[in-house]
């Protein structure tokens, strides 16, 4: 975590770009960029600067937006919630798509049924979520009118942002599921259940369904990370207010504060969802502590 | 390659070949203004119409085409030898500089690709060289980590053994005796990370950090497309359908690629 917030630290104060120049526009008076540098506390060395950023994250004082002039933190706190319920249904419905399609996949391996689909899950990969999201917007709220443009204050607004985000979710986890599945399939666990005569259908679901889950747990956790990346783009399409469309807004507007908290929170939840996935995997399948 | 996949992949690059094709024959500037054709439809002159500036569509196409694949091209190439030189030197090297690398490189994995583009993008300022400066400081990484495993599997075989004992330098035995041995998953791990810096270029233009107007890129076409779509949706479907064909496309041949060269993506 600290190697998060050193590199969020750095990548904002040593690329090139001068953040007073963005502020104030490049023609400005030498005496007003001075007094901005100042009020910004950039003219002290880089390492005292980052001193004071570290002792703010920990103590709660994460500055105040050059914008609105109100607290990051707060700012911050109050997206979270309309980004963790879009996060939540998004991939709530790409495992009610990703898991039966990649049982389904598994079950017909190398037949059509299993073509049709990786094809589905190949084009849920290869789909720009910038684009998905427009088209999605232009049948279903435009054109049948069935859903809101955008924003969250109507009922169904969350449709076709979750599903915007959930596709490629979904593909990624329907290929792993499928793999999965067929790769427990050859293991020497359901090759003796079926010595024993159990059936197939309970083999596939006791049997291989449990083995196959250590890989897809995993993914989905990853995925739990990855998902904040994709709602970056989802919300500025559809103008859903929530953390990603707040980093947008900041980047835009060059509120170099309001970006590093922004980065340092989906960045660090980033981090935690692969803890979160390493530790399902050691709790799921025992044979990784011992590696 | 299986014969449906080969026939995927013709079909998906028959859309971005046609658009590459036509505009050429048509011989249309992209930046040429028309403001008596502004968001013309489908017609002789424009093939697929005009945008709100009366520009050609499909020259503008055939520019975004050409950025991305250019974009993607110099971005895998420059982030893969970035990222082959440092897995291969922490692999090979071992101990403190093995950890230091890779810890850098944990670093870098901790964030959201998508997100550290964006920002570095909007840091650095918009054009195509800071875009692509940004994707390369992103892209990199999945190489060193993928180099520095195989290395570490090739290290101690007998033939690089011998070579050591040979006396061969460094460089020598990686450029002769390990980089045809672990060129394999590079190979694949670039061809899907073609398809990643595709959308990526593409992505952050849509959001205003890459490619600045008046040049045109498919991302920036979405974007527009996207304001006017109510009015023509083709400005909005055409370069996404484009962009996904072209997608598409290259991760076919990276799926075809991997089965292939019988290529496990597992990085120890």
């Amino acid at each position: 975590m600290l190697g998060v917030a050193t590199l969020v630290f750095f990548l904002l104060h040593l690329v090139p770009g001068d953040p007073v120049d963005a502020l104030l526009g490049e023609m400005a008076m030498p005496a007003d960029r001075e007094a901005l540098r100042a009020a910004l506390h950039l003219d002290d060395p880089i390492l005292t600067q980052y001193g004071n950023y570290l002792v703010g994250l920990g103590s709660g004082n994460w500055g105040e937006s050059l914008v609105d002039h109100r607290q990051v933190l707060e700012r911050i706190v109050e997206r979270v919630p309309a980004t963790a319920e879009l996060a939540a249904v998004s991939l709530i419905l790409a495992v009610m798509i990703a898991l039966p399609l990649g049982y389904w996949a598994a079950r017909h391996a190398g037949h059509k049924e299993d073509v049709a689909a990786m094809g589905f899950s190949l084009i849920g990969v290869s789909i720009p979520n910038f684009w998905l999201g427009p088209v999605l917007m232009l049948i279903f709220a435009v054109g049948l009118g069935w859903v809101p443009v955008s924003g969250m204050d109507q009922p169904g607004s969350i449709i076709l942002p979750a599903v915007t985000l959930g596709t490629a979710l979904a593909a990624v986890l329907s290929r792993m599921a499928r793999s999965s599945w067929l790769e427990a399939m050859s293991t020497d666990a359901t090759r003796t259940a079926r010595a024993f005569g159990i059936s197939e259908r309970r083999i596939w679901w006791r049997h291989a369904a449990r083995l196959a889950a250590v890989p897809i747990v995993t993914m989905f956790a990853l995925q739990l990370g990855a998902v904040l990346g994709g709602a970056v783009i989802t919300e500025t399409v559809f103008d859903w207010p929530g953390l990603g469309l707040l980093t947008i807004e900041a980047i835009q507007r060059r509120d170099y504060p309001l970006v590093q908290g922004c980065v340092l929170v989906i960045a660090s939840f980033y981090v935690l969802a692969n803890l979160l996935a390493d530790l399902l995997g050691l709790w799921l399948d025992p044979r990784q502590r011992h590696v | 390659m299986s014969e449906s996949t080969r026939n995927m992949v013709v079909i998906c690059l028959l859309f971005p070949l046609l658009v590459l094709i036509a505009a050429g024959l048509s011989g249309l500037d992209g930046h040429a203004v028309d403001l008596d054709a502004v968001l013309s439809g489908s017609g002789s002159t424009h093939l697929l119409g005009t945008d709100a500036l009366g520009r050609d569509v499909l020259a503008r196409l055939s520019e975004g085409l050409q950025l991305s694949l250019m974009v993607g091209i110099i971005v895998v190439l420059f982030g893969s030898m970035v990222g082959i030189a440092i897995g291969m030197l922490a692999g090979w090297m071992g101990g403190w500089v093995d950890a230091l690398l890779m810890r850098f490189t944990d670093v870098v994995l901790s964030f959201p690709g998508i997100l550290l583009a964006i920002a570095l993008a909007a840091m650095l300022g918009p054009g195509v060289e800071n875009l692509m400066m940004a994707l390369i400081a992103v892209g990199w990484v999945g190489f060193a980590r993928l180099s520095r495993a195989q290395v570490l599997s090739f290290k101690s075989v007998p033939f690089v053994e011998a070579a050591v004992a040979n006396g061969s330098g460094v460089p020598y035995i990686a450029i002769r005796h390990l980089l045809p041995n672990i060129a394999a998953p590079l190979l694949v791990e670039a061809s899907f990370g073609l398809a990643s810096v595709i959308i990526g270029e593409a992505g952050l233009s849509f959001l205003g950090v890459g490619v600045q107007p008046p040049d045109a890129s498919l991302g920036t076409m979405i974007r527009e497309g996207t304001r006017l779509m109510l009015v023509s949706p083709s400005l909005v479907i055409w370069p996404g359908l484009i962009l996904f064909s072209l997608v598409m496309a290259v991760n076919l041949l990276g799926d075809a690629l991997r089965d292939k060269l019988d290529v496990r993506m597992e990085i120890t």
